[in-house]
């Protein structure tokens, strides 16, 4: 099987970038799109060019790291996988595939296909959390918890912070992956006294970093590989007016 | 040499109690002037990185990966083991520290085993309140399930993604800690070496992985939590990138390295496919909970699996191990299954292969309990093999997964270099020659959230603050970043004929053919030369285009893979020495007439501690004899 690559090349956060095209020849339909782009890479090597840079470490789905557009799609024509789970017997043979970075204002370009996106720790770090000491905690057990609760719960916590959902809204929101942290703690009683602060924190880091507002397109559920539904987002605005209205 | 562990005096079941109540603490005030330095942000080191810096010492953290939350650790799927016997069904310390010290096949020290079984409760405490999200009954209570080596439900989950919510449990702690200004975290950024000065460790020096820029940093201890070296064998469910640079530098610095043979190969992976492949993808141990492994009866049975007529099927983990059946332990499983294949009745199209059936459970539950239970794991091996587990039943093949070995450290979790501890996956310490499902990640949490912070107040408290001196200020500092320097520009400088990927795959395929699931002395010493050319061929003949000034992934893999082509001799060394069969390590020359394992523990009931002599010199092999007191040693049997 062969394909035809695109692939944007960028020497570093300052310099401009630009495509180069690549023929991948050989391929395995059983191959993993990374792995791919590894025999790519070797390639380069051996020419004396430089290997496009991508960020990959799991290649399992569940790390977060790895963050492409494969023709203008987050993550590749999967629905609810990772660029690393997408296998080449999704494409055509022959066919012509275009690879970007995230595109977002908050996430900018380091090289290659690599972006920055520690503006999403910096949310994280304003109030993605429950304040509790290590030694702290009570029995497992004392604070029962509904099973349906619990998971829901972890359907929210389920999120791999990889940003598909920001490079695929057009205002670069990330307020599906910010409601995604907020419902997951605040739909369990360890997350209810800080609530309020939690939402109202989260929601301030998030504006200061760039990231845009939310116009209710729901382009980042769709392309989300954990299928974090939008549904969180009604719910963080529910709380984030409540919180405002110091309600909550 | 002689190797301290230090453990406390008194009866093993008082040792850590009396040990809290009697270590040297450092006062509130005093801690903010302690610096300590935490390489990796897995379950070690972001839950050390979090509890030290609650309790008011100033942290810095470091990590490759561009954010923390990415370390390996978020992989992990089954499970996290706890005494807590929440099922009633006969679980406690006790047992726990039995299990996991049988399951090691009596490779590992009793102090610190129950120690760990200890403190398990308290884990699953915090991480509750924390907020991750166990599975629960429909009372509310927290839900468990079973796996390898234990005859209780003792394994707590959170569907299958235990790894990844315990860890963003220990990774918001974390973040909490970054936003208050306590901890300085420093993600994309690789360890290159340790600064060993005065007899202590006092820094490290990281290279920038987006600039390229190297710094040193100086510290009053430093904190290795830098995971498992499993990728030596280039394949295995490990991510791409954990890598043994950390540990090998220290233990190029003096840090004794021990039990660097004893690695996990897991009885439940997706079967290779091809040679391009980059990573073998687990099977979580819990499936066996339902699934059930067998093989056809005859030789070269090519039909399909559902052609096979039951009286034509051997499930071979229960007929040898009928009391544990397919829940026995994963060196005994792997083994199993590597036998049934070298006997020819292997599956699929390579013949490595046995299969892993629901059938059975899916007509007794009902495929909806099944698909609640692992529907996520069902999908993955949908996405990567295009075939249905609920249809057909899944192909599964042992691989890389876990290393027991690792640096040498005492009860106190600090190596036999002064102010330097090793945690988690990283250090040796608890699980022997064989480690059971479900407790790396107990193991990690108990080592950064429970044990350190006691260990390490005991050694600060007997150095002043600031002892480490400026970075700028000492020739060992220097020293070390020139070694840096030079090693990188020598890498860089090579420019021959091969990616640096070739030799990776090369050397893993010799360590999985000699330093495998099975061992012989002229194996091993056949690797030991074929790794030498193999390191010598790499230092002549490999290509890492780029320059170090920037972002540059092959120089991060050439150096990964350097290290590994030294530490690849090392294994094989061990497995050389170590004339005995136990757990994971099976040397062809000692079985016991059915196959198993034959221990000789008058000869090898010890650990063993490499110290490392210098480039090109042999190491020096230091041992620290296991005295077994609680637990019988005895002949391991899961039949
Ligand atoms: C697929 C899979 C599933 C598993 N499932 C289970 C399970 O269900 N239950 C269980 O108990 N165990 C399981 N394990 C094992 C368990 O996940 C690991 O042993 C454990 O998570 C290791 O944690 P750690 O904190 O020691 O290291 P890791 O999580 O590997 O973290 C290493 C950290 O060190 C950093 N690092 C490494 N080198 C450097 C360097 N040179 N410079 C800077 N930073 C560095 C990395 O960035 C990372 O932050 C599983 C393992 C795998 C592979
Ligand atoms: S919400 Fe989905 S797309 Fe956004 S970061 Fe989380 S997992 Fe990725
Ligand atoms: S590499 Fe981890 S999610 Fe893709």
């Amino acid at each position: 099987m062969k394909l035809h690559l695109r692939v944007w090349r960028q020497k570093s956060k300052e310099s401009g970038g630009h495509f180069e095209t690549y023929e991948a020849e050989g391929l395995n339909p059983n191959m993993s799109f990374l792995e791919m782009l590894d025999v790519v890479n070797d390639r380069l090597t051996q020419e004396g060019k430089e290997p496009i840079a991508f960020d990959h470490d799991c290649r399992e789905g569940i790390c977060g790291s790895c963050a492409m557009a494969i023709n203008g799609e987050p993550h590749g024509p999967n629905k609810g996988a990772t660029t690393c789970q997408v296998y080449l017997r999704s494409f055509k043979d022959g066919e012509t595939l275009t690879v970007e970075p995230w595109r977002a204002k908050a996430f900018p370009v380091l090289k290659d296909l690599v972006t920055d996106r520690s503006a999403f720790d910096r949310i994280i770090q304003a109030g993605g959390f429950v304040s509790v000491n290590t030694g702290q905690a009570p029995d497992a057990n004392a604070m029962p918890i509904g099973k349906e609760e619990a998971e829901k719960a972890f359907d929210a916590a389920h999120c791999i912070g990889c940003g598909a959902c920001v490079a695929a809204c057009r205002n670069g929101s990330a307020m599906l992956f910010a409601a995604a942290k907020v419902s997951h703690l605040g739909l369990l009683p360890q997350g209810q006294p800080e609530r309020a602060e939690r939402v109202r924190k989260m929601v301030e880091a998030m504006d200061a970093a760039g990231f845009g507002n939310c116009s209710n397109q729901y382009a980042c559920e769709a392309v989300c590989p954990k299928e974090i539904s939008a549904d969180w987002i009604a719910r963080m605005n529910r709380d984030y007016a409540l919180s405002l209205a110091q309600k909550l | 040499m002689k190797l301290d562990p230090r453990i406390p005096d008194g009866p093993l079941a008082q040792k850590w109690t009396k040990f809290k109540s009697s270590v040297r603490l450092v006062s509130p005030a005093n801690k903010r002037k302690y610096e300590v330095i935490v390489v990796g942000t897995g379950l070690a080191g972001a839950s050390a990185a979090a509890s030290l810096a609650e309790l008011g010492y100033r942290v810095k953290s470091f990590c490759f990966q561009d954010s923390p939350r990415r370390a390996h650790s978020i992989a992990a799927q089954g499970g996290i083991n706890a005494a807590k016997n929440y099922q009633n069904d006969g679980d406690s310390v006790r047992r726990l520290f039995q299990d996991t010290i049988k399951g090691g096949d009596f490779r590992a020290r009793e102090a610190n085993v129950h120690r760990l079984a200890e403190v398990s409760v308290n884990i699953i405490d915090q991480c509750v309140a924390q907020g991750v999200p166990f599975a629960r009954e429909y009372g509310g209570m927290l839900a468990n399930r079973s796996f390898g080596g234990a005859q209780v439900s003792r394994t707590f989950y959170a569907r299958g993604a235990t790894g990844q919510q315990l860890l963003l449990g220990a990774y918001q702690a974390l973040s909490r800690q970054i936003g208050l200004g306590r901890v300085r975290m420093h993600p994309r950024h690789e360890m290159l070496d340790l600064v060993v000065d005065q007899g202590r460790a006092q820094g490290i020096i990281t290279r920038n992985l987006v600039t390229g820029e190297l710094r040193a940093h100086e510290a009053d201890a430093v904190l290795l939590c830098t995971g498992g070296y499993g990728n030596a064998y280039y394949l295995s469910t490990y991510a791409r990138g954990s890598n043994a640079t950390a540990i090998w530098r220290a233990h190029r610095r003096g840090a004794l390295f021990s039990n660097p043979c004893f690695t996990q190969i897991h009885p439940t992976c997706i079967p290779v496919s091809g040679d391009y492949q980059s990573k073998l993808t687990l099977m979580s141990e819990s499936l066996r909970n339902d699934g059930r492994c067998w093989v056809p009866k005859a030789q070269e049975d090519r039909r399909p699996a559902a052609q096979i007529p039951e009286g034509e099927r051997d499930y071979f983990l229960e007929r040898m191990y009928p009391s544990y059946g397919n829940l026995a332990p994963r060196d005994i499983a792997s083994r199993a299954a590597k036998r049934v294949c070298d006997e020819g009745r292997g599956v699929g199209s390579s013949g490595l292969g046995v299969y892993l059936d629901f059938s059975e459970a899916i007509g007794r539950l009902g495929e909806s309990t099944v698909r609640e239970r692992y529907a996520n794991l069902f999908a993955m091996y949908h996405e990567i093999t295009g075939e249905s587990a609920y249809e057909a039943p899944m192909r599964i093949f042992p691989a890389v997964h876990y290393t027991m070995g690792g640096l040498w450290v005492d009860y106190h979790l600090m190596s036999n270099v002064p102010g330097l501890f090793v945690l988690g996956e990283a250090n040796f310490s608890d699980h022997g020659a064989n480690r059971l499902g479900a407790s790396a990640l107990m193991q990690g949490l108990a080592d950064g959230y429970f044990v350190l912070p006691y260990t390490l107040g005991d050694y600060l408290a007997q150095h002043k603050p600031g002892g480490a001196k400026k970075a700028s200020e000492t020739e060992a500092f220097w020293e070390a970043t020139e070694a840096v320097q030079a090693r990188t520009k020598k890498l860089l400088g090579i420019r021959g004929g091969k990616p640096v990927s070739d030799f990776h795959r090369r050397l893993g395929k010799i360590l999985w053919d000699h330093c495998g699931m099975s061992r012989t002395r002229k194996g091993l010493e056949q690797g030991i030369d074929a790794i030498r050319g193999l390191r010598k061929e790499f230092w002549e003949d490999v290509n890492v285009p780029g320059s170090g000034e920037d972002l540059n992934q092959s120089l991060e893999k050439a150096g990964r893979v350097a290290d590994f082509l030294e530490l690849g001799e090392l294994m094989c060394r061990d497995a050389l020495e170590r004339d005995e069969s136990c757990g994971c390590h099976f040397r062809e020359e000692h079985q016991t007439p059915d196959g198993e394992c034959a221990r000789r523990d008058k000869e090898f009931s010890h650990v063993s501690a490499w110290e490392y002599q210098g480039e090109g010199k042999a190491e020096v092999r230091h041992a620290e004899p296991l005295a077994f007191e609680e637990v019988q040693l005895a002949t391991r049997s899961y039949k």
